[in-house]
């Protein structure tokens, strides 16, 4: 799955992929603002089938909590 | 010039709606024919663009419905696989001195005209951020410009429908999604048709270039900002009213 979000990351926000880990934040390290943010999340709802509501966006900061969160909401 | 984009027009079934649809199809755009009540008169503009060549569909939706914007919107992206123009255009009017206006009518007017907008922004928006493209035109009224009596809730949706526009055209500029206005002056349409004579004449007195504006007229402006050649102008409001608001 890290793989597959990693992908998802670097295509929605113009990342270079061997760059991106798992502590890797959107805000700080990618300097996504809100629309970049909610354009990468609506990339992980279409790859992944699940709806993520704009209250959980708060649990979202970096790579790894993507993943934490798929997981747990499979 | 619009060949291969997808247009979506709500209120499309008469009026300014039914006149912007045919336009942007002759420009070459597939159209989304979106009606509420009027069946019948949808199926003449589907006709009426198919017989010059154009492609549209039609779809059924309460604009002021959250839920059933998102349904109709999603059908549209099914059907057609994009959205490259919205053109929200479908309003209402109950006209009434305020001191006499009723909860129920200023509602209704705030439901359609101005929500309806947002509404279907909110569930076109997402399809145009990830086209990285897309115009949406909010038809705005010189009413919600510089007020009318008698219009208070019609003038309020339609300014609310300003700041509207404005505010998506910041929040989608980086995509490169523009949004922008059209406030219509006086024009013959059945909306118009309803008033009095007397008014209609005093309207006209009030007009700078004299006379009621044809449908037509908001169209072109319509197509205007719907064509590639717009793409430097986000949030603005064109006032196309005979030189009634300068």
């Amino acid at each position: 799955m890290l793989e597959k979000v990693k992908e998802i990351v670097a295509e929605s926000l113009g990342a270079d992929i061997d760059t991106l880990t798992e502590a890797t934040s959107f805000k700080e390290d990618l300097a996504a603002d809100s629309l970049d943010l909610f354009e990468v999340v609506m990339a992980f709802e279409e790859e992944f089938g699940v709806e993520i509501p704009s209250e959980d966006l708060e649990q979202i900061a970096t790579i790894g909590d993507v993943i934490k969160y798929l997981e747990s909401h499979k | 010039m619009l060949e291969g984009k997808v247009a979506v027009v709500t209120g499309a079934s008469r009026g300014i709606g039914k006149a912007v649809a045919l336009k942007l199809a002759k420009d070459g755009a597939a159209i989304a024919i979106n009606y509420n009540g009027s069946r019948e008169k949808a199926d003449e503009v589907k006709t009426e663009i198919e017989q010059g060549g154009g492609k549209a569909e039609i779809f059924q939706c309460d604009v002021s419905n959250f839920h059933a914007c998102e349904n109709f919107l999603g059908e549209v992206i099914k059907k057609f696989g994009r959205i490259d123009i919205l053109v929200n255009n479908a309003g209402i009017t109950r006209d009434g001195l305020l001191m006499r206006m009723s909860e129920e009518d200023f509602d209704a007017v705030l439901n359609t005209n101005l929500k309806g907008t947002f509404h279907c922004i909110r569930f076109a928006a997402r399809q145009m951020i990830k086209q990285r493209s897309g115009r949406i035109i909010n038809l705005s009224s010189v009413s919600g410009v510089v007020g009318n009596a008698g219009q208070a809730n019609y003038s309020a949706s339609k300014a609310g429908v300003i700041g509207l526009t404005k505010s998506a055209a910041r929040e989608l500029s980086s995509r490169g999604v523009t949004v922008n206005a059209v406030a219509p002056g006086f024009i013959c349409t059945e909306m118009t048709d309803v008033l009095p004579e007397k008014t209609k004449e005093e309207a006209a007195a009030g007009i700078p270039l004299g006379h009621f504006g044809k449908p037509e007229d908001i169209a072109e402006a319509v197509a205007f900002l719907a064509s590639e050649e717009a793409g430097y102008i986000t949030g603005q409001v064109l006032c196309v009213d005979g030189g009634m608001a300068m």
